[in-house]
């Protein structure tokens, strides 16, 4: 259970980052990635996954 | 009917006589302070090219791109485009942790001494990116105490920033306000991103409003310069912006900023593939004419990239990206020291020459305007050639005073060394409606094309003031003996 960024959509912008409340993700490389171990998508702390409630390029969805 | 910029009254009143090795009368520096500026006011805007006409002669800015998420999706912007031969607010193309952005700065300093302003314009949210962009501010200040700081912000976060952007002496804020209804601010922003939330629609458009006005209200209250920038979208908000000016001047912004929507398919944006267009320069200024009686409105923006360095119209920050800087960096004051010093004796100089300049105009009687159109490098003067002008700027002169109104952009024709006339036809568009062209020197092709189309070109007041030449130029025009000696 966690969620993962699409590197094709991904503009690095960053804004996923700051609002992760569980620190799952960071730079790495060329792009932002999730940590899945770390990743809870967000259940108990909010009501949807913070990371792609404001990204703002569609990037992040559910890990396959 | 609206007034110029530069109202004749505030700048045919003799200024303070300058105190010789003092400065505590407000004397010091501001010869050319419109007497319709508050003094204190004056010394926050003098140095500042994008707020101060009379600056942005002078002096630089330089931004850098410490801040790439954004709190809010605009229609006219789409975050994942990025071209170096774009000239776009929001897009950029280096993007700098605040370290690099610190070396970047002092390099910088000490190769263009004109650099009196810092800005932090995204290519996201100034303070989106907060610690980013306090990290810099921070770094930046203790090297360099002098310059002055700036940030440009959508507003989302901004009540929650206020104090500290205080605390840090940024004394001057943009923030850009398309609307102030949400039903119009509904068909410019599709969502944004506010206490854990993505909102949308009318809710979105409602608490974005609330919190810009509200942190409009927070700054101008604790003395702090307030910006507005308005993307000017026809058909959507054109007719609304009297109202944003109305109340934007009511919380005490001090200039208001219509900028036209850049809008192109190409660009990927909302508007741009939903055909929205931009306005046309006409509408652009009629609009501005029509708001010119509220907040003074700012003619000479250019619309920067977020990466910018240099005069405004100029933009040197290819010279300076970052794998041509050193690893480490020290600031030497020295350069940007002699630089004040020699714009001080020549803002009293051009003074002077203003006010000679405007005696001239004012003594013809009927209300004939002419439309002037300047090839300048910076300095207040007519100094660049007609075939390297990447712009010129548009003076007009009439019985009420000289004023910029604008500025047209070209593509320097003469780059490649032979004059290529295929591209002087968009230049010769570019100039539609200018009377005159001055330059510091032009060739026979150019001058006989623009001939051939109406415009006259001259360079017969190279190195001029521009106020100087385009009074001259008004005089003779219109049979009067000029003022000058
Ligand atoms: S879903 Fe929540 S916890 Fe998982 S990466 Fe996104 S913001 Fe972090
Ligand atoms: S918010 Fe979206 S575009 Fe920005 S870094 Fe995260 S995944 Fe990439």
């Amino acid at each position: 259970m966690a969620m993962s960024i699409n590197a094709d959509d991904c503009t690095a912008c960053g804004a996923c980052e700051s609002e992760c409340p569980s620190k799952a993700i960071r730079f790495k490389g060329a792009a932002y990635v999730i940590d899945p171990k770390k990743c809870t998508e967000c259940q108990g702390t909010a009501d949807a996954p913070q990371c792609d409630e404001v990204c703002p390029s569609g990037a992040i969805a559910k890990a396959a | 009917m609206s007034s110029p910029i530069i109202s004749l009254a505030s700048l045919t009143t003799s200024p303070a006589p300058r105190r010789k090795g003092g400065c505590a009368a407000t004397g010091c520096g501001s010869s050319t302070r419109p007497a319709d500026i508050d003094p204190a006011v004056w010394e926050m805007i003098k140095d500042h090219p994008c707020y101060s006409e009379e600056a942005h002669h002078y002096f630089a800015r330089m931004h850098v791109a410490v801040a790439p998420a954004c709190n809010i999706q605009c229609n006219y912007c789409n975050r994942k485009y990025d071209c170096s031969n774009e000239s776009r607010p929001g897009v950029v193309s280096e993007r700098l942790t605040p370290e690099e952005a610190f070396r970047k700065v002092v390099a910088v300093a000490a190769a263009v001494p004109e650099l009196s302003v810092l800005g932090i314009a995204g290519p996201g949210d100034a303070l989106a990116n907060w610690k980013n962009t306090r990290a810099t501010f921070e770094a930046v200040r203790k090297a360099i105490p002098d310059i002055k700081f700036c940030l440009s912000t959508n507003g989302l976060a901004l009540p929650d920033h206020v104090d500290e952007i205080a605390d840090m002496a940024i004394d001057h804020v943009t923030i850009t306000i398309n609307a102030v209804d949400p039903e119009v601010g509904a068909k410019i922003y599709p969502w944004i991103f506010y206490d854990h939330k993505r909102r949308t629609g009318l809710e979105a458009a409602t608490i974005l409003l609330e919190r810009q006005m509200r942190g409009l209200e927070m700054l101008t209250a604790r003395g702090i310069l307030v910006k507005i920038n308005s993307v000017m979208i026809p058909g959507i908000n054109d007719d609304h912006l009297a109202e944003v000016n109305r109340a934007v001047r009511a919380r005490g912004a001090f200039l208001h900023n219509v900028m036209p929507l850049i809008s192109d398919p190409a660009h990927g944006t909302h508007f741009g593939l939903t055909g929205q267009r931009g306005p046309t320069p006409a509408e652009l200024t009629a609009l501005q004419d029509r708001l010119d009686g509220g907040i003074k409105l700012m003619r000479h923006c250019r619309q920067c990239r977020a990466d910018a360095i240099g005069l405004l119209g100029e933009d040197r920050g290819q010279e300076f990206t970052m794998e041509k800087l050193p690893e480490t960096v020290t600031y030497d004051p020295a350069p940007r020291q002699a630089y004040r010093d020699f714009v001080a004796a020549e803002r009293g100089d051009r003074g002077a020459a203003r006010d000679d300049a405007l005696r001239s105009v004012e003594a013809v009687a009927d209300d004939v305007r002419l439309l002037v159109a300047v090839a300048t490098k910076g300095g207040a003067r007519v100094n660049e050639h007609f075939g390297h002008a990447r712009e010129f700027q548009v003076f007009e002169a009439g019985p009420k005073g000289i004023a910029l109104i604008g500025h047209r952009k070209v593509d320097a024709y003469c780059m490649g060394g032979f004059g290529e006339d295929a591209t002087l036809g968009p230049t010769i568009a570019a100039l539609d409606g200018i009377d005159t062209v001055l330059c510091a020197k032009v060739g026979d092709c150019p001058r006989e094309a623009l001939v051939a189309a109406g415009i006259t070109v001259t360079d017969a007041y190279a190195y001029d003031y521009i106020e100087t030449a385009v009074g001259k130029l008004y005089a003779e025009r219109f049979g009067l003996t000029a003022v000058f000696a």
